[in-house]
């Protein structure tokens, strides 16, 4: 350890998602530093039919990325039972035969097994680990190696500050993307209206358990049965969620639990750039090639432009009116980054 | 890149070709596709697909395509009565869609795409669509010069 060296530059890492090779090639093409993907199965929270990669898709992949400078970092981020334990180290085993260049996880026991199976493979302690002090984050540092955690979605931009100034561990924060009622890791909304949720078996609200049908009220979308929404001509749709749905309380049909919107945090750049994180997080990794251009090309200059002159950074109009159009919801927001009544 | 314009197909196109039989079209929508089947598109993913009835709803032009996907390929199919899976959107976002220009959840969000039916299929079509490798190709390439010029390089 150099403790004298100086201080890295303050590079900031843009993450994208992949689903596909299509999807991966987009993402280095348009400037990516890092691709995030996941393998065909229960292993990643992002497990919807047809999606993600096989051994041979992973491989050419990875072999794409890496002749490019890109890393690719493996999504192992859902928790596995005592009895499919050993398919979750199969997984951990092929992501580090395959070359990755870490993998992301969520729960305790794989981390253990993956630290000291493969103690060269960088771990990313993952969003839905619900790791939101540096407490936390520091625990798994001392037990599990890891490098890097990423942060769930609920602190301000002064927690995300704290929690950087009190671990050597590196911050990957979520800059762009789809937002949800964020207990990540803890969800159970999925699993108790449909049987599966994100955190055992990898999709939130799957496919097989999600219904549109067009009804002279409007577009119904039902899940497992339950009408979740009803979307009148020319209203925004959102994903088929129990927590973006409308309801009736109190004799009154709204959002009761959370209205769709997407994260944009641009104008925020300068702000996480001092606060020294390390990455920025784009979601979407079950989104078409086609997104996964358009956003990390822009993202791309943004963090460059940033970096070059953080005082006079601000995003243009043109940036937040094309992201604003793949956007999920009525709205971007800034998400729990800004509460300015602190 | 040249991006696909906004365009709808003026509303009377839609009500001739809505009145029009709709099985020609159809097959010649197959016919492309079974081209792809194989090559282009993989065969292994699809096969949740054999016997499914599908429906894609092109709402500007008035075109309701039928068909299925059977042992030997696709097929343009006749039956009545609900499809397992209904795709609506008008002409301009299927081509936008087909040229990886759009997304289809950015359709989906702004009410430009409906998928009726089975979700888990239309899921299964996305994503194997988005997961073939294509080679690039632009706007540019449906002007009537660019479809001229392809078609003598096919000579």
């Amino acid at each position: 350890m150099n403790q004298a060296a100086a201080p890295a530059p303050a590079r900031i890492e843009l993450v994208c998602p992949a689903g596909g090779l299509p999807a991966l090639k987009a993402a280095v093409e348009h400037g990516a530093d890092c691709v995030y993907a996941g393998f065909k199965d229960e292993t990643n929270a992002r497990n919807f039919t047809g999606l993600n990669f096989d051994q041979a898709g992973l491989r050419e992949g990875i072999r794409h990325a890496h002749a490019h400078g890109v890393k690719v970092l493996l999504a192992l981020n859902t928790y596995p039972t005592s009895a499919s334990f050993p398919r979750w180290e199969r997984a951990v085993d092929r992501a580090a035969d395959l070359g990755a260049d870490a993998v992301i996880l969520a729960d305790a026991g794989l981390m253990e097994y993956a630290h000291r199976a493969h103690p060269e493979l960088r771990l990313h302690l993952s969003v839905q680990a619900s790791a939101t002090s540096y407490e936390a984050i520091n625990f798994y540092h001392r037990h599990f190696g890891i490098r890097r955690a990423v942060l769930p979605r609920v602190l301000s931009a002064a927690q995300v500050e704290n929690v950087v100034a009190h671990t050597p561990v590196e911050i990957e924060v979520f800059g762009f993307g789809g937002l949800c009622v964020m207990v990540e890791g803890r969800c159970a909304l999925s699993a108790y209206v449909t049987g599966d949720g994100p955190n055992c078996t990898g999709a939130c609200s799957p496919g097989k358990a999600v219904r549109w049908e067009q009804t002279a009220e409007g577009v119904e979308t039902r899940l497992n049965g339950v009408l979740v929404d009803r979307y009148a001509p020319g209203e925004r749709s959102a994903y088929p969620t129990l927590c973006k749905g409308r309801y009736q309380v109190g004799g009154q049909t709204y959002y009761a639990i959370e209205e769709p919107a997407s994260l944009n945090t641009l104008e925020l750049l300068p702000e996480l750039a001092r606060a020294g994180i390390r990455a920025i997080k784009i979601e979407g990794r079950q989104r078409s090639p086609a997104y996964v251009a358009q956003v990390t090309r822009i993202w791309r200059e943004a963090i460059d432009r940033c970096l070059r002159d953080p005082a006079a950074f601000a995003p243009a109009p043109a940036w937040i009116a094309e992201l604003n159009k793949v956007s999920e919801g009525q709205t971007h927001t800034l998400g729990a980054y800004s509460r300015p009544w602190k | 890149m040249i991006r696909l314009p906004a365009f709808t197909l003026p509303a009377p196109v839609g009500a001739i070709v809505s009145r029009l039989p709709q099985f020609p079209p159809a097959l010649a929508l197959v016919a492309a596709l079974n081209l792809a089947l194989g090559r282009v598109i993989p065969r292994e993913p699809l096969e949740p697909l054999l016997g499914k009835r599908i429906a894609l709803v092109v709402t500007d032009a008035g075109l309701n395509l039928r068909f299925y996907l059977g042992p030997t390929g696709f097929h343009a199919g006749l039956a009545a009565g609900e499809p397992d899976l209904r795709i609506s959107a008008a002409a301009r976002d299927f081509l936008a869609l087909a040229l990886r220009e759009e997304d289809p959840d950015t359709l989906f969000f702004s009410r430009r795409l409906l998928m009726e039916g089975d979700t888990e299929l239309g899921l299964l079509v996305k994503n194997t669509l988005d997961a073939i490798e294509l080679p690039r190709i632009d706007a540019g390439d449906f002007s009537p010069i660019g479809l001229i010029e392809r078609l003598m390089r096919l000579r």
